[in-house]
């Protein structure tokens, strides 16, 4: 074809040098596959987060040395106290950049491709609420790691006085009302983000084989009901006195 | 069957548009959705108003000419139907319509309910053709084509190009459009030896053009040939693998 026939150009140009990753960043379609394996980088996270957290359940001695074996215990000392966890930190730190600013790109690029939108009422027929309601949830579950980070990673909004441990801190945050309230909001949130998300990824990346398109949707339900359920059971755990 | 139009009209591209209301009198049930707007436009020429301006051509739907909104679906409320092979009997008397043209800025309104489609035919430019020498016509199955393949080839080939896909699209994303095109040749074996080209090529055309695709699955629905979002999967596959070929060919 005509158009693409200067590959010897972009050669000598050097944008053979840009990386893969980067250059497939550069187009729409790219920006949703960065979105996507993002995506599954959260959906891990989520998925240890919660499975890790039921230790809540075992009290509070199981969960404290749950809390040091992530600081301490992942892969030390082949590498140095919390290096594991630290290295863990920057490759969420990475996607989470990744995710958000692909988003809010491919958000503006959508709403220029609409720029009047229609004056009649819509009638959607396949779009559901999760699936257009996409960068409200995250923008929901965005706020709420903000607040869960400086509530007890860093302990800045931590109602548990100084010195209180892992446990005690998650206890003590739980006990107000309006931290568990949102904490619940959030966490539906993050339902319907993984709800429409965990199923879109498949799409995004290409991954269709019609003999296994059912079990997509099967996936994101099955996945968002265990990740949700378990997180929301700590709070009410909590607020009903189960945990204390 | 007696209805209430409300239908949009814009005298061009540039000019403010409004809502207007018609009343649509003594319609058949039987009559097509097109029929009805030509006994519109008939009273209103009689008026000596300006007819509502709408797009059609086959009437068959096969072209993809005709297409607007009603009451809020693209090609209104039947699926797998393009709007001119939509009839009354689907609405119910005393009802009211509420017609829009396509809105994306892919697509700029020339006048009422038309718009300019001519997005869709730089994209096709980009790449959906395959290049052979002329000369005279090959013998017919010289290359074999599996079933399948053949199948799938032409569950693409059923896009009539009509722009629901777009104006459904709560992005005014062209991807069902793109993807289908690009299928029907890569899916065969004519179409491999541009595959990559082609499929990188009318990607990045169509950004230039449309929002992008959030999966919502909605073009699917509104589509009146029922192209599956099946092949929006296969276009990102293929897109993929194209940015990393043309790359390594470089």
């Amino acid at each position: 074809m005509a158009t693409k026939v200067s590959h010897g150009d972009d050669a000598a140009t050097g944008s053979r040098r840009t990386p893969f990753l980067v250059e497939l960043y550069r187009s729409a379609l790219g920006k949703k596959y960065l979105m996507a394996i993002s995506g599954i980088v959260f959906m891990g996270y989520v998925l240890a987060h919660m499975l890790g957290n039921l230790k809540l359940y075992q009290g509070p001695e199981e969960f404290n040395k749950y809390a040091e074996f992530l600081r301490e215990g992942l892969l030390t000392p082949i590498l140095p106290e919390s290096g594991m966890l630290n290295l863990l930190r920057l490759v969420l730190l990475v996607s989470l950049v990744v995710h958000v600013v692909a988003a809010v790109q491919l958000t503006r690029m959508n709403k220029q491709a609409r720029p009047e939108s229609y004056r009649s009422k819509r009638d959607y027929v396949a779009a559901d609420f999760a699936s257009r309601t996409m960068i409200w949830t995250g923008t929901i579950v965005l706020l709420f790691v903000a607040y869960h980070l400086a509530d007890l990673t860093w302990g800045w909004v931590n109602p548990a006085e100084a010195g209180a441990t892992v446990y005690d801190k998650v206890v003590a945050s739980f006990s107000v009302p309006a931290v568990a309230a949102f904490y619940l909001v959030a966490n539906l949130a993050l339902g319907v983000h993984l709800y429409h998300g965990v199923w879109s990824l498949f799409q995004s990346l290409g991954i269709n084989n019609r003999r296994f398109n059912h079990w997509r949707r099967a996936l994101a339900v099955g996945f968002t009901v265990v990740v949700v359920g378990g997180n929301l059971s700590f709070p009410i755990a909590v607020q009903v006195g189960l945990i204390s | 069957m007696n209805l209430t139009l409300r239908v949009w009209r814009q005298a061009g591209p540039d000019a403010p548009g409004r809502f207007e209301t018609y009343e649509a009198t003594d319609i058949s049930p039987d009559s097509s959705f097109l029929e009805m707007l030509d006994l519109v436009n008939e009273d209103l020429i009689g008026q000596g108003e300006e007819p509502i301006e709408f797009m059609h051509d086959c009437r068959e739907g096969i072209c993809g000419t005709c297409g607007m909104m009603i009451n809020g679906r693209a090609h209104g409320p039947q699926s797998m139907t393009a709007t001119c092979q939509l009839h009354m009997r689907t609405f119910q008397d005393g009802d009211e319509l509420v017609l829009e043209p396509w809105r994306a800025s892919g697509f700029p309104i020339v006048k009422d309910l038309v718009v300019d489609r001519s997005a869709f035919d730089r994209i096709i430019e980009a790449g959906g053709y395959i290049s052979i020498d002329t000369g005279s016509a090959p013998d017919a199955n010289l290359i074999p084509v599996a079933k399948q393949d053949a199948d799938l080839a032409m569950d693409a080939a059923a896009c009539i190009g009509c722009g629901a896909c777009v104006a459904a699209c709560p992005n005014g994303a062209g991807q069902l459009f793109t993807s289908a095109k690009l299928a029907q040749l890569n899916t065969l074996p004519q179409g491999q030896p541009e595959r990559y080209e082609r499929t990188e090529a009318m990607v990045e055309v169509m950004e230039e053009h449309f929002g992008s695709c959030t999966n919502m699955g909605e073009c699917e629905a509104a589509c009146p040939k029922g192209i599956s979002i099946d092949f929006i999967a296969m276009m990102n596959r293929d897109y993929r693998k194209a940015k990393f070929r043309n790359r390594r060919s470089a």
